[in-house]
């Protein structure tokens, strides 16, 4: 079992230029919006063409350019979720789920109502999609793709037509419905959270480029390239001077750091996780940065502070960025802003990224 | 009173909206799948023509392609039989003529309204482009089909100037209602050709307010 993908195609925008395979059940796609996420789902789907490359899914070929193969959609069984559910409004929840079965009409009729049952749709057999809620219609939506008998699963933004309190509410939801499901599945997002809680192994794309192809937790935990680095939510990247393998220089804070790792030639940036970073105490140790507080945000959970480090103007950089850190509300001391204090930057939390 | 031209009238606008309504169609669904902008601007505008030109010169153009010398009109008259010209099939052909450009851009209009990922998501799903044009598309595209359709009729029963060209102005059998009014003004006898005018005002009146009750009516889904 699994998908190979390496396809390009030109548009007026950019050009798309992917290229992952599957290894493993779930497959995170992640990109900004517009950055042709939905596009590589269409064409594996078969409903846009790409211009040259091979899709393989399950050891068929499914496009292949080079020896002119184009299965058409219709004959590729894949299930697709799109991102606005795409229900027949013409049709009842019940004709919906039944577009895709194939079956004699006592069959169809005995899988429909199982599938109703199995996607909690009781009672809506007969209404139109119009007149579910957005929960249900992703519901009516998974379950006329589970009638289908799909060989892969792609989802196009699950849960980005839902208000966030359903949201938290559909995740468990869903992926309890997923499990259900024992092919491959593809899930498209630009939410760093859903692909992080869904999918094992993720690709990152920037505009119409995979950039990106491994595991999940590795590429959050040790991203390697700068795009990488923010996608996946890290809110402290600067610019830097190697001055020797083991010591920076990060242009736009103006400060001097030590690493862990012997750096590369490559590496052209450092990333720092906002909760990485920790106030302390003592002033003699490494990393030990004196900044005063900028700005101070109140969150749910968390205080974001901002910092600005008490440094000479940096040379190299006009500006001074600041640097975010997040301190949980336990942990909490009394810091206002313009209060002078010492950060840790720890040397193994330094993430080392290429352009 | 001669009730003959309502007779033809509805007859001939009645036949001819349904030869329009699918040929409309058709060529409507023809032209939304053409992927070349190109080809699809060129064969649009060849469509849209008789819209634009006078009805005289599309009359004109008929009558040079079905007059009895010419080969298209001999051929008929010749292997077939059928004299077109000034008789009450012309009628229909000018009808359709003329009619057809309104029935083919609402269509088109309508079908190119629907929204692409319902018809991607039927080909996903293994539907077969036959059963998503007429379960998917059509049922979507309805509204707009049926205002489509109104229009078309209307305007094929208010025809008149290539009717005029290519049917004559015979009485009983291609004198339809505009035409009647035109020879009862023509005549002097206002009073014959108010009757006329009040049934048509009455009947567009009765197809604007069907149509609008089915574009505007609250869909069920």
């Amino acid at each position: 079992m699994a998908l190979f993908v390496s396809i390009k195609k030109k548009f007026k925008e950019f050009d798309l230029d992917v290229k992952f395979k599957t290894d493993g059940k779930y497959l995170g796609i992640l990109g900004a919006s517009g950055s042709g996420k939905s596009l590589t789902l269409k064409c594996i789907a078969g409903v846009e063409t790409p211009d040259e490359g091979r899709i393989e899914l399950n050891g068929k070929i499914l496009f292949d350019s080079k020896k002119n193969i184009n299965i058409r959609p219709q004959e590729r069984k894949i299930g697709y979720l799109f991102q606005n559910y795409a229900l027949f409004p013409n049709m009842t929840v019940e004709r919906n789920i039944g577009t895709g079965i194939e079956l004699s009409k006592e069959d169809k009729k005995t899988k429909i109502k199982k599938l109703i049952n199995l996607f909690h749709l009781e009672g809506m057999e007969n209404k139109y999609p119009s007149q579910l809620s957005g929960g249900q219609q992703q519901r009516v939506a998974l379950a006329r793709i589970f009638a289908y008998n799909p060989n892969i699963l792609m989802l196009d933004e699950p849960f980005s037509a839902l208000d966030c309190f359903l949201k938290e509410q559909l995740h468990t939801e869903i992926s309890d419905l997923l499990k259900l499901y024992d092919g491959e599945v593809l899930m498209v997002s630009h939410s760093r959270d859903e692909i992080y809680k869904f999918c094992e192994n993720l690709v990152i794309i920037e505009n119409g480029k995979s950039i990106h192809t491994g595991n999940t937790k590795e590429a959050f935990k040790k991203p390697k390239f700068l795009t990488s680095a923010s996608l996946t939510g890290c809110k402290n990247i600067t610019k830097i001077e190697i001055i020797d393998p083991f010591n920076i220089y990060a242009v736009d804070w103006g400060i001097y750091l030590k690493i862990k790792k012997k750096i590369s030639m490559h590496t052209k940036y450092i990333g720092i996780r906002a909760h990485d970073i920790k106030m302390v105490q003592e002033k003699n140790d490494e990393n030990i940065i004196f900044c005063s507080v900028v700005k101070i945000v109140e969150e749910m959970y968390e205080f974001a502070v901002f910092l600005k480090a008490n440094t000479n103007i940096p040379k190299g950089s006009k500006k001074n960025t600041r640097i975010w850190m997040n301190i949980k509300k336990d942990e909490w001391s009394d810091i206002n802003i313009n209060d002078e204090i010492y950060i840790k930057i720890p040397e193994d939390s330094i993430m080392l990224l290429e352009k | 009173m001669d009730w003959s031209p309502f007779i033809i009238s509805l007859k001939t606008a009645s036949l001819a909206i349904i030869v329009t309504f699918f040929i409309g169609i058709f060529s409507a669904r023809y032209v939304t799948n053409i992927k070349s902008d190109k080809i699809k601007s060129i064969i649009d505008g060849i469509l849209i023509v008789p819209l634009v030109l006078p009805p005289t010169v599309v009359g004109f153009i008929l009558l040079l392609t079905f007059g009895v010398n010419r080969p298209v009109g001999r051929f008929l008259l010749e292997f077939l039989g059928v004299k077109i010209v000034f008789s009450w099939i012309a009628t229909v052909i000018a009808a359709v003529i003329v009619s057809f450009p309104l029935m083919y851009r609402s269509a088109r209009g309508a079908f190119e309204q629907v929204d692409k990922e319902l018809i991607m998501a039927g080909r996903t799903l293994g539907m077969s482009e036959e059963k998503i044009f007429w379960s998917v598309v059509m049922p979507n595209a309805l509204p707009g089909v049926a205002s489509g359709g109104f229009l078309a009729f209307a305007r094929g029963l208010g025809e008149f100037g290539a009717t005029a060209m290519i049917a004559g102005n015979i009485a009983n059998r291609t004198r339809t209602i505009p035409l009647a009014i035109y020879s009862e003004v023509a005549a002097g006898n206002i009073r014959g050709a108010y009757v006329y005018v009040i049934v048509i005002l009455i009947v567009s009146f009765i197809l604007l307010f069907i149509m609008n009750y089915f574009t505007y009516k609250g869909k069920k889904y």
